[in-house]
């Protein structure tokens, strides 16, 4: 894995590379991140790409953040991970702050308004497909179809909330995963 | 400063519960910030989510851009650390013996069982969201075109939004 790595980069390096896949990617930025870090740059090949990736779709949270993280700590320690997020999110953040205060001031504007209208909708179908997306890849096991729908069931329905959903489904779904497995 | 332990304490907390990432903690915020503390109206929420999606970037700035309508720009970043750092140091301690579970069976039945409890809380968020977000025949229709498109084609996500809000800005 260590081999594949072309020598430490640095800092800089990481801010920037980092800040050109943030500034780009829209809805998902792992396609622009891949092609950046793999076939661009060549930071990794599209082994060690999949390799790491796969630990951050494991972990918890947005996985291309966890990816900078995770990439920018193999490459220079703490400050590596610090140089790769700060690189990835400078730019989101700053444009989400100023759309936002912009919405504060203007939201309530009739044009303004409808066009949100609109764009809310539009954003909730992106949700939407999105679910389709993995709900179609993975409900070709009955037992996945089950746990989804109880998910579905005792978020929207129960209203429980998600640390208490999860308390529940996660032992049901570990179950079935390891007969599974078996 | 209440607010902002409040904006760290609830955004901290989802980062560890945000599996398959931020979408599956949709629901969770909604309930947080619309049901519970009144931050935000259901029509807020599924506004600013959708301006969130339109900035470029992963979508975790949901959370920045509430941090910010509650508490400005501090509470923007407060926001922001919240749901990125409990998560990403997280990632740090783990890849460290990544190599050595890599190919551990449990890992694997992990993955596995998270799967299917991703689905349903993204399906869930997408309920939430068409709840909030669907007022009329318009949007549903609007919703409805959406997803079947980000389902089926590889149509830019721009292209879709972009839609959405001409036709809200013609007929709403």
């Amino acid at each position: 894995m260590r081999a594949e790595v072309p020598g430490r980069l640095s800092h800089k390096i990481l801010f920037t590379g980092f800040f050109q896949a943030g500034i780009t990617g829209f809805g998902g930025i792992l396609p622009v991140a891949r092609r950046l870090i793999v076939d661009e740059r060549k930071w990794l090949t599209q082994a060690a790409f999949n390799d790491l990736f796969s630990l951050c779709q494991f972990m918890p949270g947005a996985n291309i953040v966890n990816f900078a993280f995770a990439f920018g700590a193999r490459h220079r320690g703490l400050s590596g991970a610090a140089a790769a997020v700060v690189g990835l999110l400078s730019a989101p953040v700053c444009i989400a702050m100023v759309l936002g205060a912009a919405y504060a001031r203007y939201g309530q504007l009739p044009m303004a308004r409808h066009g949100l209208v609109g764009l809310a909708a539009a954003a909730a179908g992106l949700v939407l497909g999105t679910a389709l997306k993995i709900a179609t890849q993975i409900f070709t096991r009955q037992t996945n179809i089950l746990l989804a729908v109880a998910v579905v069931a005792l978020v929207l329905l129960l209203n429980l909330s998600l640390p208490l959903t999860m308390a529940i489904i996660l032992p049901v779904a570990l179950f079935f995963a390891w007969r599974h497995a078996e | 400063m209440s607010l902002l332990l409040q904006l760290a304490g609830l955004f901290g907390k989802l980062s560890l519960l945000a599996v398959g990432g931020v979408n599956s903690t949709l629901p969770q915020i909604a309930r947080d910030v619309v049901t519970d503390h009144h931050w935000l109206t259901a029509a807020q929420f599924s506004q600013l989510f959708a301006i969130a999606n339109a900035t470029p970037g992963p979508n975790l700035t949901i959370a920045t851009m509430i941090g910010e309508h509650m508490a400005g720009v501090t509470g923007g970043l407060v926001a922001t650390l919240a749901i990125i750092l409990p998560a990403g140091l997280l990632v740090l301690v783990v890849s460290k013996v990544w190599d050595r579970y890599r190919e551990n069976r449990w890992r694997r039945i992990i993955q596995a069982a998270l799967l299917p409890i991703t689905a349903g809380l993204v399906l869930a968020a997408a309920g939430i969201l068409i709840r909030q977000a669907d007022t009329g025949v318009l949007t549903a229709l609007i919703t409805l075109v959406t997803g079947g498109l980000t389902w089926r084609s590889r149509l830019h996500p721009l292209w879709l939004l972009g839609g959405g809000t001409l036709l809200g800005l013609l007929f709403v």
